[in-house]
């Protein structure tokens, strides 16, 4: 599907399966799931340098930012203000306006502040950041960050790290519906039929950490996540049939004796 | 002049020679400048202005860089 591009603020993206790089045991495992994956954009976290121990690695030198779109979050921000430091923090530290804006509501379930990430997002936008908001499965919601200029919206499936799949397809569907900018299904999926789920019902790429990362083996759950992925979107392009109570047969009953 | 200042850097207290530029700091550490940011008293500064910006006694300075990270992980 080489015309089939994901395009977004137009930044073109070959790949529809986004991974995060968290959770891996070492840098050399997480270049690995990364080329598994065929994956070609990565997100990162900003954290302090380690001032003490300067012999350990640093992640960029096992993901070339040449070959992946390195896309910064805001992990672990709970405030409009923290949010945005850490936004202005990883633009200065990278190479580009992009950040995957998170802004959580709550330690146990992870959920997004929707009303912080609205307001985080309109800051960010007014200095120029490309911002790709990790927002909650409520189409009203994801309606208001693109109507603020998001390029992108970035809904759940489930509370990240859960592994419970697409819990509610049917508001999936209607942001689907309803935003006319790719839709990137983001945190809950377990495994490969949720992936694939995702893509089939219209999905424009599905961004995933914890379903690879913690897999007993990651890099054999980044290969099947590739195939996932691109099996969904094929089958989506192709078009389901309709789903009816009956039978249909398939062989023809002319030319029976 | 007094010869070392009183610094934190990424929360830890530090003495530092005098007259030492973010750049120095940086250098000295053995952090190399292009894949950090640099928060100076709350101030993020530009990359190319670290040999600028001359380290004060109490000067409060957060160095950061990209780590492992997809969706909010609990540490």
């Amino acid at each position: 599907m080489t015309d089939d591009r994901l395009v977004i603020a137009g930044r073109e993206f070959k790949s529809r399966l986004w991974i995060g790089t968290g959770k891996y045991k070492d840098f050399v495992e997480t270049q690995k799931a990364i080329e598994a994956s065929g994956a070609d954009v990565v997100t990162v976290a900003v954290r302090r340098v380690n001032i003490t121990d300067r012999s350990k690695d640093n992640l960029l030198d096992y993901i070339d930012p040449k070959k992946y779109t390195i896309l910064p979050n805001t992990a672990g921000c709970y405030t409009v203000e923290d949010a945005v430091r850490y936004s202005r923090l990883a633009r200065a530290a990278g190479v580009s306006d992009l950040v995957k804006l998170e802004v959580l509501g709550d330690e146990r379930t992870l959920f997004p502040d929707t009303a912080g990430l609205i307001e985080a997002a309109k800051i960010l936008i007014k200095e120029g950041f490309i911002v790709l908001p990790y927002t909650n499965d409520d189409p009203i919601v994801a309606k208001k960050l693109v109507d603020i200029g998001c390029p992108a919206v970035m809904p759940l499936a489930a509370p990240i790290g859960s592994g419970l799949g697409i819990r509610n397809p049917y508001n999936l569907k209607i942001i689907m519906e309803t935003v006319k900018v790719p839709i990137i299904v983001d945190a809950g999926v377990g495994t490969a039929s949720d992936a694939a789920l995702a893509m089939e019902y219209g999905a424009d790429a599905v961004l995933m950490n914890t379903a690879i990362a913690g897999a007993r083996d990651p890099l054999a759950m980044a290969e099947a996540m590739k195939y996932a992925v691109h099996a969904g979107r094929l089958a989506y392009k192709a078009g389901r049939i309709p789903r009816k109570l009956y039978a249909t047969a398939s062989s023809p009953i002319e030319g029976m004796l | 002049m007094q010869d070392a200042i009183h610094i934190h850097v990424n929360g830890e207290a530090r003495t530092w020679r005098n007259g030492a530029t973010v750049a120095d700091l940086l250098q000295d550490l053995g952090i190399r400048t292009e894949r950090v940011a640099v928060e100076l008293n709350l101030e993020i500064l530009d990359r190319a202005a670290f040999g600028q910006h001359r380290l004060k006694n109490g000067d409060r300075v957060e160095i950061l860089g990209f780590i492992g990270g997809g969706i909010s992980v609990k540490d």
